[in-house]
């Protein structure tokens, strides 16, 4: 990978720190770091509310009987997420919001914006217009989104929000079952998201082809900027299928269209099969960019380079192309033809190849190397074990015949959770502290760090480790009450979301130690093994950077 | 077939080995099944970690392919995953190791964890496509059961049978906790009208919706399918005890979605004819006894018929008995067409 720098910045700073006044600085602002910065806080501010959902999700499945979404509750005195359709409504609007509003904005807007031009030595994206209005954008939709969670939806007067699950499968969101507005916010609020990354695709894909720094071939360049290349390409290309889908089912609500509609001759199958067409590389939009980022972490902490370079880019590569090939592995259960789903089978177990290279990749370079087990990489060696459960009961499910007992039962919930939620959101907890001085200018407290990973990483398994086995037991997802033989993992799962609060308790906990005591970052805190571009700069970087490009020499290394 | 032979070996082996220890870490807990009727034989175990008790073939190598092909393979990646970041803890941690090595190649080994991982994928597809086909190849079934999903209850069809429209809804005191336990039904699973099919007979169940997509789902037989408005789909079972088994409404289907149960009672084949005849139908010895005997009565029609056209031939010219014969040699087929007429009569 490219190392050497050869650019001075320091004398630079008088031009570069003019900052703009605050409102014009965060409200205007045409810079990608500060878009990045506010891309993050964002995406906290939103896994507040989604996780604050989950806790609402997993209060009410503690034990049998109905205890939250029910009349004369809590929630009920307060008059949101009134009865049994509140409770669809918050799985829906918890899956929403934790794809679109947490995970995406904080590994692609966040991470994304702020080191890919540091790291391929470019001065800005390549359309920093742009760059706003795809954060803006993001924010409309998420108003849009919270909105649709407080007006009519189901059938009932007091049913309020879309109760239909985030893949918003017809004739469920058909306007005969979900009559009221809500969805046709939500719908809106996935246009405008959906062209919110769609705009940042293109900046990401024109930055990157465009702007590298003299010397920085695509095979020199970081890993993460190559993560970030492929997921834009994923969404390019899905995100509009995305959009097709989801005003067909607007004008079948509200036109008098029938695209999937049966009694006039539309095929509710149709839109399942548009949905995860764009589902499946969402899945990787969500996940590519935490494999780019766990390899500079693994990378940095072990002083050696990356293992197998070449082959990590174009694994990447290869999962983002076949990603696009096997979405029917969602569907088994439609009633498909045999060959149909034979092929998904193979073509989804393809996929465990490249993945596999990755990880045996990152053991490799972790492998005779001095490693420092700081807090960045416990995340990512956490990362690595869990992203392995996850995969692996990926490998279970694409086969049609076991899926065909545990579909749509908790194993599933489960194995989506340890690929994003244990690793997906790892990798952003990873890339957060590994970049934390640079994009603050201040140290985090490395026990509290410490402290708040092993929480978590306890809290996340005791709640979705439990899940595989009411999986296999038959739960389905997406109830709201379950039989009494479903009670003592329930149980055991609920308690794992209140350690993990916990862990994020601690979180807050170092985020405002940090804010008070205000220690001084240095440009690299993590020595020799930081060798990406970003570390040659200040931090914080100063606020316009490489007004002199830096030129990139080979390192020998591949 | 060879798989098949492994297949059941396994299973074999199976109940002695992962069974026993899996029976073992659950033996401390009351299986909740005990707290109902006897007869009750297919719902969730409390405290359980294995999938659910199978009664069916499909189910047994469903466990099979589970328990003895994946779940080895898995837990033996992430044992060596896990293994091999431990040893990298203790060994390649700054004070162990101060100073790193710099390679970043080894063509050998990048092969073989490409290669190694296509050859095990390849023999998990072996086992899985094996199992696809025999869900896919359906043995002739003994009964055909149409199952539709409505908002928010199943009904059930013995098309061929004459028996219609038996609703199978949650019983009301099944809804409540306090509620069930006091009428001792098992919580969100008892119905009023069970499915009720004949045990060791091949059970094919079309299964549609009315309004939204269902899913119809019966763990003990290892078995689901999707109920999508404007299609029909299949599956089948047989299953090999009989009891009560149960299964739950799996795709999201609106506010009680949770409180749509299917339950199949699967009895003996005598108390299954009991059962049809009682409730208006015919079994299928009966419909076949008829269509016998509709076509024996064709039969013996052209019979006559050929008997008259005898005698007219003694009376008449030759050019008529030609005619005749055609008559005759068409009245079996006529014969046949009733029959099956008939029968498709009956199926309607």
């Amino acid at each position: 990978m490219a190392t050497n720098a050869s650019v001075a910045h320091d004398h630079h700073d008088d031009h570069d720190n003019h900052t703009p006044p605050f409102f014009k600085r965060w409200f205007y602002s045409t810079n990608h770091k500060d878009i990045g910065l506010l891309y993050i806080f964002f995406s906290i501010f939103a896994a507040i509310i989604g996780g604050g959902l989950s806790g609402l999700i997993r209060w009410e499945l503690y034990e049998p009987g109905l205890q939250l979404f029910v009349e004369g509750s809590m929630l009920d005195s307060l008059g949101i997420f009134q009865g049994k359709h509140g409770y669809n409504a918050v799985v829906t609007a918890h899956a929403l919001i934790m794809v679109f509003f947490v995970v995406m904005p904080a590994t692609v807007g966040g991470f994304g914006n702020y080191f890919v031009p540091l790291m391929i030595g470019a001065p800005d994206m390549a359309f920093p217009r742009l760059n706003n209005i795809s954060f803006w954008l993001l924010v409309a939709g998420f108003v849009l989104l919270v909105i649709s969670l407080f007006v009519p939806g189901g059938v009932g007067a007091s049913d309020k929000g879309f109760g239909g699950g985030w893949t918003v499968y017809p004739p469920l969101s058909n306007a005969q079952y979900h009559p009221g507005p809500s969805l046709d916010l939500a719908i809106f609020a996935l246009h405008v998201a959906g062209a919110s990354s769609i705009l940042g695709a293109i900046n990401f894909i024109t930055t990157i082809f465009n702007m590298r720094a003299p010397g920085m071939t695509l095979h020199r360049m970081p890993l993460f900027a190559w993560a970030l290349l492929v997921t834009a390409f994923l969404l390019l290309i899905s995100l509009p299928v995305l959009a097709g889908a989801i005003t067909m089912l607007l004008t079948d609500r509200n036109f008098g269209t029938s695209f999937f509609i049966p009694a006039g001759g539309g095929d509710p199958v149709m839109y399942q099969h548009l949905f995860w067409f764009f589902g499946h590389p969402e899945v990787y939009i969500m996940i590519l960019p935490g494999f780019g980022i766990v390899s500079h972490i693994v990378s940095t902490f072990s002083k050696k380079p990356v293992f197998g370079y070449l082959a990590m880019a174009y694994a990447m590569v290869a999962i983002g192309v076949v990603g696009f090939v096997v979405w029917a592995h969602h569907m088994y259960t439609v009633g498909m033809g045999f060959n149909l789903r034979a092929y998904f089978v193979m073509a989804t177990m393809i996929i465990a190849v490249p993945t596999g290279v990755k990880i045996f990749s990152w053991i490799a370079t972790m492998w005779g190397g001095s490693i420092d087990f700081k807090v960045p990489m416990l995340w990512a060696i956490g990362f690595i074990f869990l992203f392995t459960v996850g995969g692996v009961t990926g490998v279970v499910l694409a086969n049609n015949a076991i899926d065909t007992s545990l579909h749509d039962t908790y194993y599933v919930v489960a194995h989506f959770h340890y690929v994003l939620s244990l690793g997906a959101v790892f990798s952003i907890f990873a890339a957060f502290f590994y970049w934390f001085e640079k994009m603050f200018g201040v140290k985090f407290n490395e026990l509290l760090g410490q402290i708040q990973f092993w929480i978590m990483f306890i809290g996340v398994n005791v709640i979705f480790f439990p899940q595989h086995f009411l999986g296999l037991q038959g739960m389905p997802r997406r109830y709201i009450d379950y039989p009494e033989g479903f009670a003592y993992w329930n149980k055991v799962s609920t308690i794992g979301y209140l350690i993990t609060i916990v862990g994020v308790g601690v979180f807050f906990i170092l985020l405002i130690e940090a804010a008070i005591r205000r220690r001084k970052a240095e440009a690299n805190p993590w020595g020799e093994g930081a060798t990406t571009l970003e570390w040659t700069l200040s931090s914080p970087p100063p606020y316009h950077q490489f007004s002199q490009l830096p030129v990139i020499k080979d390192d020998g290394h591949h | 077939m060879g798989i098949r032979r492994l297949t059941m070996a396994g299973v074999r082996a199976g109940k002695a080995g992962i069974g026993a220890i899996l029976a073992s870490l659950s033996a401390w807990f009351v299986g909740a099944g005990m707290a109902f009727a006897e007869e009750v034989a297919g719902l969730p175990t409390d405290k359980a970690i294995h999938l659910q008790k199978s009664v069916s073939e499909l189910k047994d190598d469903a466990i099979f392919f589970h328990d003895w092909i994946l779940l080895p393979i898995i837990t033996a990646i992430v044992v060596l995953v896990l293994g091999l970041l431990i040893w990298i803890v203790l060994r390649y941690n700054k004070r162990t190791n101060p100073t790193p090595a710099r390679f970043s190649h080894n063509t050998t080994i990048e092969i073989l964890w490409t290669v190694v991982p296509v050859l095990i994928l390849v023999y998990i597809a072996f086992f899985s496509f094996s199992l696809m086909r025999k869900y896919e190849n359906m043995p002739d079934p003994d009964v055909v059961v149409k199952a539709t999903g409505y908002q928010w209850y199943w009904a059930y069809d013995f098309p061929e049978l004459g028996v219609e429209g038996i609703e199978s809804r949650l019983l009301p005191e099944a809804r409540e906790l306090e509620s069930a336990r006091a009428a001792n039904v098992p919580f969100l699973l008892g119905v009023d009208n069970e499915l009720i099919v004949p045990v060791n007979s091949v059970v094919q169940v079309q299964v549609t919706a009315y309004d939204v997509i269902h899913a119809f789902a019966l763990p003990a037989f290892g078995v689901k399918i999707d109920a999508v408005p404007g299609r029909l789909n299949n599956l089948w079972f047989k299953a090999r005890e009989t009891g009560i088994f149960y299964g739950q409404c799996s795709e999201l289907c609106g506010i009680d979605h949770a409180y749509m149960p299917i339950a199949i009672r699967v009895v003996t084949q005598k108390e299954f004819d009991d059962y049809i005849i009682a409730a208006g139908g015919k079994t299928r010895a009966q419909i076949a006894q008829e269509a016998a005997a509709a076509k024996l009565a064709e039969q013996q029609a052209a019979a006559e018929a050929a008997a008259a056209a005898d005698t007219a031939e003694a009376a008449g010219a030759s050019a008529v008995a030609t005619d005749a014969a055609t008559a005759a040699s068409d009245a079996p087929a006529a014969a046949t067409d009733g029959g099956s007429a008939s029968a498709a009569a009956a199926a309607q």
